[in-house]
């Protein structure tokens, strides 16, 4: 039987595979890929060994920095990013969870004085799997679930 | 340490020495000398011990105060953001003391000013001047606060100040028990850190039979200023009612504190018993808030 790809392959970019069913516009939310000039192709709740359903995103001619690629994993911890050159694989990209996150998440509780004052959030991460964070300010913590991302 | 916003900042050290300036000032061992110094009491919400406390305890080393309650005189009520009214009152202050509604506004204001900020309770999230006091008063009656068995009793979900004893007390090797109505048990993150320590807790409904096991009983209001819908309040507000009779079977050190104000929760015949020590707890906040401004301005 043939196999077809269901996204196309890229020449130069990276490819996010891997991506948790659903999150894939959150990934391009999150890292700005919907204000840039790059082709983006992305797939949904395609078939996976792995997961049962994933997304995937492939972006041509654009190389995602460390930063971006640890705000994806933020969203989605199984995401896997590959670095392509001229079709072919030239590197996995290691995701780093950082210790503090700072802007990229809204605080939950709308009693915290990142709420209220509107200023810029902070987390600390308590937990990297399953991940928590910790709002500096309020301090209470959160799971993945619970928590939103600013765009 | 510049201020002190929240006991997840104090270490056990930090502990000591708020603990050995607060006798110190109380035994008059030192006199911390404040003349000239001036601390802005930004109180955004009521208060009575709280506000009189560290009022007394700056003027009793000399320092002066200027002080706000509520919002209703001030250009809050223009719609003045925090930031604003918080640089303003920082270039009139060497130090603001800062009681807000919000969680994390103590926080956000020793970000903005450079002067020290004391956080002297944050919606509910923490109340660290408060821990510091309950420790003191604990040291006093019981000499020591390595293991000994706490029960906290009351609203611990919305308590700052139980929040802050637990936190404080996490390293001296407690035993807690946690009484309180079901859906204001201590919050999950406050357990997971009590957990994260390996300190030994467990949840009870009833009080009695833990009675001769403790060594105090940390005794809470449940708050109607903190429920949004009336009606949920008026169910627990009569939850944990203390009398004499609970007392009866207890360790003669053992003791009664409150961080006040109480509404029904100990009757007024526990007040004349030996363990009844919420009055006294009150008045070692004068020492320990002097001990809180001295050490923070840099005067000891």
């Amino acid at each position: 039987m043939k196999e077809q790809l269901k996204v196309d392959p890229i020449k130069n970019g990276t490819v996010i595979d891997h991506i948790t069913a659903g999150k894939a516009l959150t990934v391009i939310d999150i890292i700005n890929l919907n204000k840039s000039n790059s082709e983006v192709m992305i797939g949904m709740y395609l078939n996976s060994h792995k997961m049962g359903k994933k997304d995937i995103i492939k972006i041509e001619d654009r190389e995602l920095s460390q930063d971006e690629v640890n705000k994806i994993a933020l969203i989605s911890p199984t995401a896997t990013t590959i670095i392509i050159n001229d079709y072919k694989v030239v590197r996995k990209v290691p995701v780093e969870i950082p210790d503090r996150i700072e802007g990229m998440i809204i605080c939950p509780n709308p009693k915290c004085v990142t709420t209220t004052e509107k200023i810029k959030t902070k987390f600390e991460v308590a937990q990297r799997s399953p991940l928590q964070v910790r709002c500096e300010y309020c301090e209470k913590k959160y799971g993945i679930d619970e928590i939103k991302f600013s765009v | 340490m510049k201020n002190l916003i929240s006991m997840r900042d104090v270490s056990k050290n930090d502990i000591h020495r708020f603990l050995d300036v607060a006798e110190k000032i109380e035994n008059g061992v030192i006199k911390p000398d404040l003349w000239g110094k001036l601390a802005a009491l930004m109180f955004f919400e009521p208060s009575t011990r709280t506000h009189f406390s560290f009022d007394t305890a700056m003027k009793r080393m000399g320092g002066q105060t200027m002080s706000m309650s509520g919002t209703s005189s001030t250009s809050v009520q223009k719609g003045e953001t925090l930031h604003d009214t918080l640089m303003t009152i920082s270039q009139y202050a060497d130090i603001i003391i800062m009681r807000h509604v919000v969680e994390g506004a103590a926080r956000y204001a020793s970000e903005v000013v450079t002067i020290p900020v004391v956080n002297a309770g944050d919606g509910a999230n923490q109340h660290p001047t408060q821990a510091l006091l309950d420790l003191y008063s604990i040291v006093k009656t019981q000499g020591t606060l390595e293991n000994l068995t706490l029960g906290l009793v009351g609203d611990l979900r919305l308590g700052r100040t139980v929040h802050s004893l637990v936190q404080a007390m996490a390293d001296f090797n407690p035993k807690f028990y946690f009484a309180s109505p079901s859906h204001l048990r201590m919050p999950g993150y406050i357990k997971d850190d009590l957990l994260a320590k390996g300190v030994r807790f467990e949840e009870v409904k009833e009080i009695d039979e833990i009675m001769p096991n403790l060594d105090i009983m940390y005794v809470t209001r449940i708050q109607k200023e903190r429920f949004a819908v009336p009606e949920d309040y008026e169910k627990v507000k009569d939850s944990y009612i203390i009398t004499s009779e609970f007392l009866k079977n207890v360790k003669p050190t053992f003791k009664v504190l409150h961080p006040l104000p109480r509404v029904n929760e100990i009757t007024m015949d526990v007040d004349k018993t030996q363990y009844a020590y919420y009055f006294q707890q009150a008045k070692n906040g004068v020492f320990m808030r002097q001990a809180i401004i001295s050490l923070l301005l840099g005067a000891v």
